[in-house]
Protein backbone atom coordinates (compact mmCIF):
# COMPACT_ATOMS: atom_id res chain seq x y z
CA UNK A 1 0.00 0.00 0.00
CA UNK A 2 2.85 2.37 0.84
CA UNK A 3 3.34 3.67 -2.68
CA UNK A 4 6.64 5.53 -2.83
CA UNK A 5 5.75 9.20 -2.81
CA UNK A 6 7.76 11.75 -4.67
CA UNK A 7 10.34 13.94 -2.97
CA UNK A 8 13.23 16.23 -3.94
CA UNK A 9 15.90 18.13 -2.04
CA UNK A 10 17.04 21.74 -2.05
CA UNK A 11 20.42 20.56 -3.42
CA UNK A 12 18.67 18.93 -6.38
CA UNK A 13 16.78 22.17 -7.02
CA UNK A 14 19.99 24.22 -6.88
CA UNK A 15 21.66 21.84 -9.35
CA UNK A 16 18.77 22.41 -11.74
CA UNK A 17 19.01 26.18 -11.23
CA UNK A 18 22.71 26.05 -12.18
CA UNK A 19 21.95 23.85 -15.22
CA UNK A 20 19.16 26.18 -16.27
CA UNK A 21 16.53 23.42 -16.15
CA UNK A 22 14.65 24.47 -13.04
CA UNK A 23 10.87 24.85 -13.31
CA UNK A 24 9.56 27.86 -11.38
CA UNK A 25 6.02 29.19 -11.23
CA UNK A 26 4.34 31.93 -9.20
CA UNK A 27 1.90 30.99 -6.43
CA UNK A 28 -0.89 32.21 -8.74
CA UNK A 29 0.14 29.81 -11.50
CA UNK A 30 0.60 26.99 -8.99
CA UNK A 31 -3.00 27.33 -7.85
CA UNK A 32 -4.21 26.52 -11.36
CA UNK A 33 -1.66 23.76 -11.88
CA UNK A 34 -2.60 21.93 -8.67
CA UNK A 35 -6.29 22.33 -9.46
CA UNK A 36 -5.81 20.79 -12.92
CA UNK A 37 -3.20 18.11 -12.25
CA UNK A 38 -3.41 17.34 -8.56
CA UNK A 39 -0.69 17.82 -5.94
CA UNK A 40 1.30 14.66 -6.71
CA UNK A 41 1.71 15.41 -10.41
CA UNK A 42 2.31 19.13 -9.75
CA UNK A 43 5.09 18.22 -7.29
CA UNK A 44 6.86 16.15 -9.95
CA UNK A 45 6.68 18.97 -12.51
CA UNK A 46 7.35 22.09 -10.43
CA UNK A 47 10.56 22.72 -8.48
CA UNK A 48 9.92 26.12 -6.92
CA UNK A 49 6.90 28.35 -6.27
CA UNK A 50 7.50 32.07 -5.79
CA UNK A 51 5.40 34.33 -3.57
CA UNK A 52 5.23 38.06 -2.89
CA UNK A 53 3.72 40.77 -0.74
CA UNK A 54 3.93 44.57 -0.82
CA UNK A 55 2.39 46.40 2.09
CA UNK A 56 3.08 48.82 4.92
CA UNK A 57 5.03 46.83 7.52
CA UNK A 58 5.47 48.95 10.63
CA UNK A 59 7.93 46.72 12.42
CA UNK A 60 10.83 47.67 10.18
CA UNK A 61 14.01 49.68 10.52
CA UNK A 62 17.69 49.89 9.73
CA UNK A 63 20.94 49.53 11.63
CA UNK A 64 23.42 52.17 10.53
CA UNK A 65 27.00 52.87 11.44
CA UNK A 66 27.80 56.40 10.36
CA UNK A 67 31.55 56.17 10.76
CA UNK A 68 33.92 57.85 13.21
CA UNK A 69 34.28 61.59 12.94
CA UNK A 70 37.32 63.78 13.63
CA UNK A 71 37.44 64.42 16.54
CA UNK A 72 35.45 61.37 17.56
CA UNK A 73 31.98 61.42 19.14
CA UNK A 74 30.13 58.97 21.35
CA UNK A 75 26.70 59.86 20.02
CA UNK A 76 23.97 59.73 22.61
CA UNK A 77 21.25 61.31 20.49
CA UNK A 78 21.03 61.13 16.73
CA UNK A 79 18.60 62.54 14.17
CA UNK A 80 18.35 61.80 10.46
CA UNK A 81 16.45 64.57 8.63
CA UNK A 82 15.11 65.54 12.08
CA UNK A 83 13.78 62.03 12.72
CA UNK A 84 15.21 60.65 15.98
CA UNK A 85 17.14 57.38 15.71
CA UNK A 86 17.94 55.07 18.61
CA UNK A 87 21.50 55.78 19.70
CA UNK A 88 21.74 53.65 22.83
CA UNK A 89 24.28 51.35 21.19
CA UNK A 90 27.98 51.77 20.35
CA UNK A 91 29.49 55.21 19.68
CA UNK A 92 28.38 55.68 16.07
CA UNK A 93 25.84 52.84 15.71
CA UNK A 94 22.14 53.69 15.45
CA UNK A 95 18.80 52.08 14.64
CA UNK A 96 16.26 54.10 12.70
CA UNK A 97 12.72 52.77 13.13
CA UNK A 98 10.13 53.05 10.36
CA UNK A 99 7.35 54.57 12.49
CA UNK A 100 9.39 57.29 14.20
CA UNK A 101 7.91 60.67 13.18
CA UNK A 102 9.93 63.86 12.65
CA UNK A 103 10.75 65.50 15.94
CA UNK A 104 8.49 68.49 15.28
CA UNK A 105 5.60 66.51 13.77
CA UNK A 106 2.25 67.82 15.04
CA UNK A 107 1.17 64.16 15.42
CA UNK A 108 -2.57 63.86 16.05
CA UNK A 109 -2.96 67.31 17.64
CA UNK A 110 -5.11 68.23 14.67
CA UNK A 111 -6.85 64.94 14.08
CA UNK A 112 -6.39 63.10 11.75
CA UNK A 113 -2.66 63.86 11.66
CA UNK A 114 -0.78 63.79 8.37
CA UNK A 115 2.54 62.26 9.53
CA UNK A 116 4.29 63.60 6.48
CA UNK A 117 7.82 62.42 7.19
CA UNK A 118 9.27 59.73 9.42
CA UNK A 119 11.76 56.91 9.73
CA UNK A 120 10.31 55.02 6.76
CA UNK A 121 10.84 58.08 4.57
CA UNK A 122 14.44 58.45 5.83
CA UNK A 123 15.11 54.83 4.89
CA UNK A 124 13.58 55.31 1.43
CA UNK A 125 15.57 58.52 0.88
CA UNK A 126 18.78 56.70 1.79
CA UNK A 127 17.97 53.81 -0.54
CA UNK A 128 17.20 56.33 -3.30
CA UNK A 129 20.69 57.80 -2.87
CA UNK A 130 19.43 61.15 -1.55
CA UNK A 131 21.38 63.30 0.88
CA UNK A 132 20.19 62.98 4.46
CA UNK A 133 21.09 65.44 7.22
CA UNK A 134 22.69 63.67 10.18
CA UNK A 135 22.88 65.36 13.53
CA UNK A 136 24.48 63.72 16.56
CA UNK A 137 25.07 65.01 20.06
CA UNK A 138 27.21 63.45 22.76
CA UNK A 139 28.30 64.30 26.30
CA UNK A 140 32.01 64.00 25.52
CA UNK A 141 34.45 61.43 26.88
CA UNK A 142 38.24 61.26 27.08
CA UNK A 143 38.32 59.02 24.03
CA UNK A 144 35.43 60.71 22.17
CA UNK A 145 35.52 64.43 23.07
CA UNK A 146 33.24 65.74 20.30
CA UNK A 147 29.83 66.95 21.49
CA UNK A 148 28.05 67.69 18.26
CA UNK A 149 28.29 66.52 14.68
CA UNK A 150 26.25 67.72 11.72
CA UNK A 151 26.79 66.43 8.24
CA UNK A 152 24.97 65.50 5.08
CA UNK A 153 25.33 61.85 4.23
CA UNK A 154 24.25 59.57 1.43
CA UNK A 155 24.07 55.80 1.75
CA UNK A 156 27.44 55.67 -0.05
CA UNK A 157 29.06 57.57 2.81
CA UNK A 158 27.76 55.17 5.44
CA UNK A 159 30.19 52.37 6.27
CA UNK A 160 27.28 50.07 7.16
CA UNK A 161 23.52 50.19 6.49
CA UNK A 162 21.45 47.06 6.99
CA UNK A 163 17.69 46.72 7.00
CA UNK A 164 16.57 44.61 9.94
CA UNK A 165 12.83 44.27 10.24
CA UNK A 166 11.68 42.62 13.47
CA UNK A 167 8.28 41.65 12.09
CA UNK A 168 7.31 41.44 8.43
CA UNK A 169 5.06 39.36 6.26
CA UNK A 170 2.26 38.58 8.69
CA UNK A 171 0.75 35.27 7.66
CA UNK A 172 -2.82 36.56 7.77
CA UNK A 173 -4.50 39.81 8.76
CA UNK A 174 -7.85 41.06 9.99
CA UNK A 175 -10.54 42.46 7.77
CA UNK A 176 -11.36 45.81 9.42
CA UNK A 177 -14.73 47.52 9.61
CA UNK A 178 -16.07 50.36 11.74
CA UNK A 179 -19.45 49.96 13.41
CA UNK A 180 -19.46 53.34 15.16
CA UNK A 181 -21.22 56.38 13.69
CA UNK A 182 -18.01 58.34 12.98
CA UNK A 183 -15.22 57.93 10.42
CA UNK A 184 -12.07 56.52 12.02
CA UNK A 185 -8.44 56.62 10.88
CA UNK A 186 -6.55 53.42 11.59
CA UNK A 187 -3.45 51.55 10.51
CA UNK A 188 -5.90 49.63 8.32
CA UNK A 189 -6.76 52.87 6.51
CA UNK A 190 -9.82 55.10 6.63
CA UNK A 191 -12.93 53.30 7.88
CA UNK A 192 -16.24 54.98 7.21
CA UNK A 193 -19.04 54.78 9.81
CA UNK A 194 -21.69 52.09 10.04
CA UNK A 195 -19.67 49.50 8.16
CA UNK A 196 -19.16 51.79 5.14
CA UNK A 197 -16.13 49.87 3.92
CA UNK A 198 -14.16 46.76 4.82
CA UNK A 199 -10.37 47.06 4.55
CA UNK A 200 -8.04 44.09 4.23
CA UNK A 201 -4.31 43.43 3.84
CA UNK A 202 -2.06 40.62 2.48
CA UNK A 203 -1.91 39.44 -1.09
CA UNK A 204 -3.97 36.29 -0.40
CA UNK A 205 -2.84 33.25 -2.38
CA UNK A 206 0.35 35.11 -3.40
CA UNK A 207 1.33 35.90 0.19
CA UNK A 208 4.46 34.05 1.41
CA UNK A 209 3.22 32.33 4.56
CA UNK A 210 -0.14 31.26 3.10
CA UNK A 211 1.91 29.03 0.82
CA UNK A 212 3.82 27.29 3.59
CA UNK A 213 1.33 27.46 6.44
CA UNK A 214 3.38 25.26 8.83
CA UNK A 215 6.74 26.87 7.93
CA UNK A 216 8.12 23.53 6.72
CA UNK A 217 10.62 25.14 4.34
CA UNK A 218 11.22 28.58 5.90
CA UNK A 219 13.61 29.38 8.74
CA UNK A 220 16.80 31.14 9.77
CA UNK A 221 18.87 31.51 6.64
CA UNK A 222 16.13 31.27 4.02
CA UNK A 223 17.16 33.57 1.17
CA UNK A 224 14.35 35.84 0.03
CA UNK A 225 13.49 38.87 -2.11
CA UNK A 226 13.71 41.84 0.23
CA UNK A 227 13.28 45.42 -0.92
CA UNK A 228 14.37 44.59 -4.46
CA UNK A 229 17.53 42.78 -3.37
CA UNK A 230 18.43 39.45 -1.83
CA UNK A 231 17.86 39.24 1.89
CA UNK A 232 17.35 36.57 4.49
CA UNK A 233 14.88 35.36 7.05
CA UNK A 234 16.71 35.45 10.36
CA UNK A 235 14.06 33.97 12.61
CA UNK A 236 10.47 34.22 13.76
CA UNK A 237 9.19 37.79 13.82
CA UNK A 238 7.80 39.42 16.96
CA UNK A 239 4.29 38.14 17.75
CA UNK A 240 4.97 34.94 15.73
CA UNK A 241 2.28 32.57 16.97
CA UNK A 242 1.92 29.20 15.30
CA UNK A 243 -0.92 28.25 17.67
CA UNK A 244 -3.58 30.42 16.00
CA UNK A 245 -6.71 28.53 14.96
CA UNK A 246 -6.39 26.98 11.51
CA UNK A 247 -8.75 25.79 8.82
CA UNK A 248 -8.74 22.19 7.53
CA UNK A 249 -6.11 23.12 4.93
CA UNK A 250 -3.76 24.27 7.71
CA UNK A 251 -4.12 27.95 6.83
CA UNK A 252 -4.50 30.14 9.95
CA UNK A 253 -7.73 32.09 10.30
CA UNK A 254 -5.94 35.03 11.94
CA UNK A 255 -2.44 36.57 12.34
CA UNK A 256 -0.22 33.55 13.25
CA UNK A 257 3.25 33.40 11.70
CA UNK A 258 5.60 36.33 11.08
CA UNK A 259 9.18 36.72 9.83
CA UNK A 260 12.19 38.63 11.08
CA UNK A 261 14.18 39.60 8.01
CA UNK A 262 17.46 41.26 7.18
CA UNK A 263 19.18 42.55 4.06
CA UNK A 264 21.81 44.98 2.83
CA UNK A 265 20.14 48.38 2.46
CA UNK A 266 22.80 49.43 -0.03
CA UNK A 267 21.59 46.86 -2.55
CA UNK A 268 17.90 47.73 -2.29
CA UNK A 269 15.62 49.62 -4.66
CA UNK A 270 13.41 52.55 -3.56
CA UNK A 271 10.54 51.03 -5.57
CA UNK A 272 10.32 48.30 -2.92
CA UNK A 273 11.24 50.26 0.22
CA UNK A 274 8.75 53.13 0.44
CA UNK A 275 8.09 55.54 3.31
CA UNK A 276 4.36 55.96 3.90
CA UNK A 277 2.14 58.34 5.88
CA UNK A 278 -0.95 56.69 7.29
CA UNK A 279 -3.57 59.38 7.93
CA UNK A 280 -4.36 59.72 11.64
CA UNK A 281 -2.10 56.79 12.52
CA UNK A 282 1.55 57.47 11.79
CA UNK A 283 4.55 56.90 9.59
CA UNK A 284 5.53 53.50 8.31
CA UNK A 285 7.43 51.68 5.60
CA UNK A 286 5.91 49.75 2.73
CA UNK A 287 8.11 46.72 2.09
CA UNK A 288 8.29 44.39 -0.85
CA UNK A 289 9.08 40.83 0.21
CA UNK A 290 8.97 37.49 -1.59
CA UNK A 291 9.82 33.98 -0.45
CA UNK A 292 10.66 31.06 -2.76
CA UNK A 293 9.01 27.83 -1.65
CA UNK A 294 10.87 24.65 -2.68
CA UNK A 295 8.44 21.92 -3.73
CA UNK A 296 10.04 19.13 -1.73
CA UNK A 297 7.05 16.81 -1.95
CA UNK A 298 3.34 16.60 -2.73
CA UNK A 299 2.46 18.25 0.58
CA UNK A 300 4.32 21.39 -0.41
CA UNK A 301 2.61 21.31 -3.81
CA UNK A 302 -0.75 21.09 -2.09
CA UNK A 303 0.09 23.94 0.30
CA UNK A 304 1.31 26.23 -2.48
CA UNK A 305 -1.75 25.33 -4.55
CA UNK A 306 -4.03 27.11 -2.07
CA UNK A 307 -6.49 29.57 -3.64
CA UNK A 308 -8.02 32.83 -2.42
CA UNK A 309 -11.33 31.01 -1.99
CA UNK A 310 -9.74 28.67 0.59
CA UNK A 311 -8.08 31.36 2.69
CA UNK A 312 -10.23 33.01 5.35
CA UNK A 313 -9.88 35.91 7.72
CA UNK A 314 -11.96 37.40 10.51
CA UNK A 315 -14.03 40.57 10.32
CA UNK A 316 -13.11 42.80 13.26
CA UNK A 317 -14.77 46.03 14.42
CA UNK A 318 -12.01 48.64 14.68
CA UNK A 319 -14.52 51.19 15.94
CA UNK A 320 -15.57 49.57 19.21
CA UNK A 321 -13.92 46.21 19.92
CA UNK A 322 -10.34 46.50 18.64
CA UNK A 323 -9.39 49.72 20.47
CA UNK A 324 -10.60 48.14 23.73
CA UNK A 325 -8.27 45.20 23.15
CA UNK A 326 -11.29 42.98 22.70
CA UNK A 327 -11.14 42.14 19.03
CA UNK A 328 -13.70 39.45 18.37
CA UNK A 329 -14.59 37.81 15.12
CA UNK A 330 -17.85 39.12 13.69
CA UNK A 331 -17.68 36.62 10.87
CA UNK A 332 -15.35 34.99 8.38
CA UNK A 333 -14.68 36.01 4.79
CA UNK A 334 -12.47 34.47 2.15
CA UNK A 335 -9.89 36.41 0.19
CA UNK A 336 -11.89 35.41 -2.88
CA UNK A 337 -14.84 37.40 -1.54
CA UNK A 338 -12.63 40.29 -0.39
CA UNK A 339 -11.02 40.55 -3.81
CA UNK A 340 -14.41 40.53 -5.55
CA UNK A 341 -15.01 44.07 -4.23
CA UNK A 342 -18.06 43.39 -2.06
CA UNK A 343 -18.70 41.28 1.01
CA UNK A 344 -22.00 40.53 2.72
CA UNK A 345 -22.11 41.38 6.38
CA UNK A 346 -25.25 41.29 8.53
CA UNK A 347 -27.39 41.36 5.40
CA UNK A 348 -25.58 44.50 4.19
CA UNK A 349 -23.29 44.72 1.16
CA UNK A 350 -19.98 46.34 2.08
CA UNK A 351 -17.40 47.52 -0.48
CA UNK A 352 -13.93 46.16 0.22
CA UNK A 353 -10.69 48.14 0.13
CA UNK A 354 -7.24 46.55 -0.17
CA UNK A 355 -4.33 48.22 1.58
CA UNK A 356 -1.68 45.82 0.21
CA UNK A 357 -0.90 45.93 -3.48
CA UNK A 358 -1.87 42.77 -5.30
CA UNK A 359 -0.38 43.90 -8.60
CA UNK A 360 2.97 44.73 -7.02
CA UNK A 361 2.95 41.46 -5.04
CA UNK A 362 2.61 39.64 -8.35
CA UNK A 363 5.48 41.70 -9.75
CA UNK A 364 7.66 40.50 -6.85
CA UNK A 365 6.72 36.85 -7.33
CA UNK A 366 7.43 37.21 -11.06
CA UNK A 367 10.77 38.94 -10.48
CA UNK A 368 11.86 36.27 -8.04
CA UNK A 369 10.84 33.62 -10.56
CA UNK A 370 13.02 35.29 -13.21
CA UNK A 371 16.00 35.55 -10.86
CA UNK A 372 15.80 31.83 -10.15
CA UNK A 373 15.30 30.88 -13.81
CA UNK A 374 18.31 32.98 -14.81
CA UNK A 375 20.46 31.26 -12.20
CA UNK A 376 20.95 34.47 -10.22
CA UNK A 377 19.25 33.23 -7.09
CA UNK A 378 19.95 29.91 -5.37
CA UNK A 379 17.79 28.50 -2.60
CA UNK A 380 19.29 28.03 0.85
CA UNK A 381 18.90 25.41 3.58
CA UNK A 382 17.35 27.01 6.65
CA UNK A 383 19.61 26.37 9.64
CA UNK A 384 16.90 26.65 12.26
CA UNK A 385 13.18 26.26 11.60
CA UNK A 386 10.50 28.66 12.88
CA UNK A 387 8.42 27.52 15.87
CA UNK A 388 5.42 25.65 14.50
CA UNK A 389 2.73 23.12 15.30
CA UNK A 390 2.65 19.66 13.73
CA UNK A 391 0.54 19.48 10.56
CA UNK A 392 -2.38 17.09 10.95
CA UNK A 393 -1.65 13.55 9.64
CA UNK A 394 -3.15 13.09 6.21
CA UNK A 395 -5.34 10.06 5.68
CA UNK B 1 -4.50 73.13 7.69
CA UNK B 2 -6.67 74.26 4.82
CA UNK B 3 -5.43 75.89 1.70
CA UNK B 4 -7.05 77.15 -1.48
CA UNK B 5 -6.09 79.20 -4.49
CA UNK B 6 -8.38 82.22 -4.79
CA UNK B 7 -8.85 85.01 -7.22
CA UNK B 8 -9.90 88.33 -5.68
CA UNK B 9 -11.41 91.12 -7.71
CA UNK B 10 -12.04 94.38 -6.01
CA UNK B 11 -13.38 97.80 -6.96
CA UNK B 12 -11.25 100.95 -6.77
CA UNK B 13 -12.74 102.18 -3.53
CA UNK B 14 -11.24 99.39 -1.47
CA UNK B 15 -7.90 99.06 -3.14
CA UNK B 16 -6.42 101.07 -0.30
CA UNK B 17 -7.77 98.75 2.41
CA UNK B 18 -4.98 96.84 4.22
CA UNK B 19 -6.58 93.56 3.15
CA UNK B 20 -3.45 91.47 3.47
CA UNK B 21 -2.65 92.77 6.93
CA UNK B 22 -6.18 92.07 8.10
CA UNK B 23 -6.11 88.50 6.79
CA UNK B 24 -2.95 87.82 8.73
CA UNK B 25 -3.70 89.72 11.92
CA UNK B 26 -7.43 89.25 12.34
CA UNK B 27 -7.83 85.77 10.93
CA UNK B 28 -4.43 84.18 11.48
CA UNK B 29 -4.18 83.22 7.81
CA UNK B 30 -1.10 83.06 5.68
CA UNK B 31 -0.96 83.60 1.96
CA UNK B 32 1.24 83.43 -1.04
CA UNK B 33 0.53 85.98 -3.75
CA UNK B 34 0.89 84.63 -7.25
CA UNK B 35 -0.32 87.67 -9.14
CA UNK B 36 -1.42 91.18 -8.25
CA UNK B 37 -2.47 93.85 -10.69
CA UNK B 38 -4.10 97.05 -9.60
CA UNK B 39 -5.12 99.34 -12.40
CA UNK B 40 -5.76 102.96 -11.44
CA UNK B 41 -9.49 103.66 -11.68
CA UNK B 42 -10.13 100.06 -12.72
CA UNK B 43 -10.78 96.99 -10.65
CA UNK B 44 -7.85 95.21 -9.06
CA UNK B 45 -7.08 91.53 -9.40
CA UNK B 46 -5.11 89.41 -7.03
CA UNK B 47 -4.47 85.66 -7.21
CA UNK B 48 -3.31 84.14 -3.97
CA UNK B 49 -3.14 80.89 -2.10
CA UNK B 50 -4.79 81.37 1.27
CA UNK B 51 -3.99 78.95 4.07
CA UNK B 52 -4.95 78.44 7.70
CA UNK B 53 -7.47 76.66 9.87
CA UNK B 54 -10.64 75.89 7.96
CA UNK B 55 -12.77 78.04 10.29
CA UNK B 56 -10.42 81.02 9.97
CA UNK B 57 -10.31 80.51 6.23
CA UNK B 58 -14.10 80.75 6.06
CA UNK B 59 -14.13 83.85 8.29
CA UNK B 60 -11.44 85.44 6.15
CA UNK B 61 -13.36 84.81 2.95
CA UNK B 62 -16.49 86.17 4.63
CA UNK B 63 -14.59 89.33 5.57
CA UNK B 64 -13.36 89.80 1.99
CA UNK B 65 -16.87 89.45 0.62
CA UNK B 66 -18.25 91.83 3.26
CA UNK B 67 -16.00 94.63 2.07
CA UNK B 68 -17.05 94.10 -1.53
CA UNK B 69 -14.34 91.82 -2.87
CA UNK B 70 -15.46 89.25 -5.40
CA UNK B 71 -13.93 85.94 -4.30
CA UNK B 72 -13.67 82.93 -6.59
CA UNK B 73 -11.79 79.73 -6.04
CA UNK B 74 -9.63 78.67 -8.92
CA UNK B 75 -10.33 75.34 -10.47
CA UNK B 76 -8.01 72.67 -9.19
CA UNK B 77 -6.81 69.64 -10.92
CA UNK B 78 -5.98 66.38 -9.18
CA UNK B 79 -3.41 64.15 -10.75
CA UNK B 80 -1.76 60.96 -9.71
CA UNK B 81 2.00 60.76 -9.57
CA UNK B 82 2.37 57.36 -11.19
CA UNK B 83 5.92 56.99 -9.97
CA UNK B 84 4.83 57.39 -6.37
CA UNK B 85 1.63 55.32 -6.54
CA UNK B 86 2.02 51.97 -4.80
CA UNK B 87 -1.06 50.46 -6.45
CA UNK B 88 -2.41 49.58 -3.02
CA UNK B 89 -6.02 50.70 -3.22
CA UNK B 90 -6.31 52.52 0.13
CA UNK B 91 -7.61 55.64 -1.67
CA UNK B 92 -10.69 53.80 -2.92
CA UNK B 93 -12.04 53.92 0.64
CA UNK B 94 -12.52 57.68 0.48
CA UNK B 95 -13.09 58.53 -3.19
CA UNK B 96 -16.77 59.50 -3.39
CA UNK B 97 -17.08 59.47 -7.18
CA UNK B 98 -15.34 56.23 -8.08
CA UNK B 99 -12.65 58.18 -9.97
CA UNK B 100 -10.24 55.97 -8.03
CA UNK B 101 -11.39 52.40 -8.42
CA UNK B 102 -10.11 48.88 -8.83
CA UNK B 103 -10.12 47.11 -12.15
CA UNK B 104 -10.83 43.44 -11.68
CA UNK B 105 -9.62 40.75 -11.95
CA UNK B 106 -6.20 42.40 -12.44
CA UNK B 107 -6.64 44.37 -9.16
CA UNK B 108 -5.14 47.42 -10.83
CA UNK B 109 -5.95 50.72 -9.09
CA UNK B 110 -7.19 53.05 -11.83
CA UNK B 111 -7.48 56.84 -11.66
CA UNK B 112 -10.11 58.19 -14.02
CA UNK B 113 -9.58 61.95 -14.15
CA UNK B 114 -12.95 62.47 -15.86
CA UNK B 115 -14.85 61.28 -12.81
CA UNK B 116 -12.79 63.29 -10.32
CA UNK B 117 -14.61 66.07 -8.46
CA UNK B 118 -11.40 67.51 -6.99
CA UNK B 119 -12.70 66.98 -3.45
CA UNK B 120 -9.11 66.19 -2.41
CA UNK B 121 -10.06 63.45 0.06
CA UNK B 122 -7.59 61.10 -1.52
CA UNK B 123 -4.72 63.56 -1.10
CA UNK B 124 -4.10 62.86 2.57
CA UNK B 125 -5.63 59.37 2.60
CA UNK B 126 -3.00 58.10 0.15
CA UNK B 127 -0.16 56.62 2.20
CA UNK B 128 2.37 57.37 -0.53
CA UNK B 129 1.05 60.93 -1.06
CA UNK B 130 0.77 60.14 -4.74
CA UNK B 131 -2.36 62.23 -5.35
CA UNK B 132 -1.25 65.78 -6.12
CA UNK B 133 -3.16 69.02 -6.46
CA UNK B 134 -2.22 71.33 -9.27
CA UNK B 135 -3.91 74.61 -9.99
CA UNK B 136 -5.58 75.59 -13.15
CA UNK B 137 -3.03 78.08 -14.35
CA UNK B 138 -5.25 80.03 -16.79
CA UNK B 139 -5.84 82.92 -14.38
CA UNK B 140 -2.18 83.18 -13.56
CA UNK B 141 -1.01 84.04 -17.06
S1 LIG C 1 -3.75 55.10 -2.05
FE1 LIG C 1 -2.18 56.25 -3.17
S2 LIG C 1 -0.59 54.73 -3.53
FE2 LIG C 1 -2.41 53.58 -2.99
S3 LIG C 1 -3.39 53.14 -4.97
FE3 LIG C 1 -4.30 55.04 -4.21
S4 LIG C 1 -3.08 56.65 -5.18
FE4 LIG C 1 -1.88 54.77 -5.36
S1 LIG D 1 -10.14 64.32 -5.49
FE1 LIG D 1 -11.97 63.32 -4.68
S2 LIG D 1 -13.05 62.60 -6.51
FE2 LIG D 1 -10.97 63.11 -7.19
S3 LIG D 1 -9.88 61.14 -7.05
FE3 LIG D 1 -9.54 62.22 -5.11
S4 LIG D 1 -11.14 61.43 -3.74
FE4 LIG D 1 -11.75 60.91 -5.86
Amino acid sequence: MAKKTFSRTIDEINRKIKQGTVVVVTANEMTDIVKKKGAEKAAREIDVVTTGTFSPMCSSGAFINFGHTKPGIKASQVWLNDVPAYAGIAAVDIYIGATEPSEDDPLNRVHPGQFKYGGGHVIQDLVAGKKVELKATGYGTDCYPNREVRKKVTIEDLPYAVLLNPRNSYQNYNCAINLTSKTIYTYMGVLKPNGGNANYATSGQLSPLFNDPYYLTIGLGTRIFLGGAKGHVIGPGTQHNPHAPRGKNGVPLSGAGTLMVMGNLKEMDPRWVVGVSILGYGCSLAMGLGVPIPILNADMARYTGVSDEEIYTRIIDYGNDYPQGEAKSLGQVSYGELKSGLIRFNGQEIPTVPISSYIRALEIATTLKEWIEKGEFLLTHPQEMLPTVPPPERA
Amino acid sequence: MYSKMLSLRFPKKIVDEPIAVNLVKKFDLSFNIHKAVIYPRKEGLMVLELSGHRKNFQKGVHYLKSIGVKVESIGQDIRRNEKKCLQCGACTAVCPTGALHIKRPEMEVVFDNERCSACEWCVSACPARAMEVSFNKVLLE
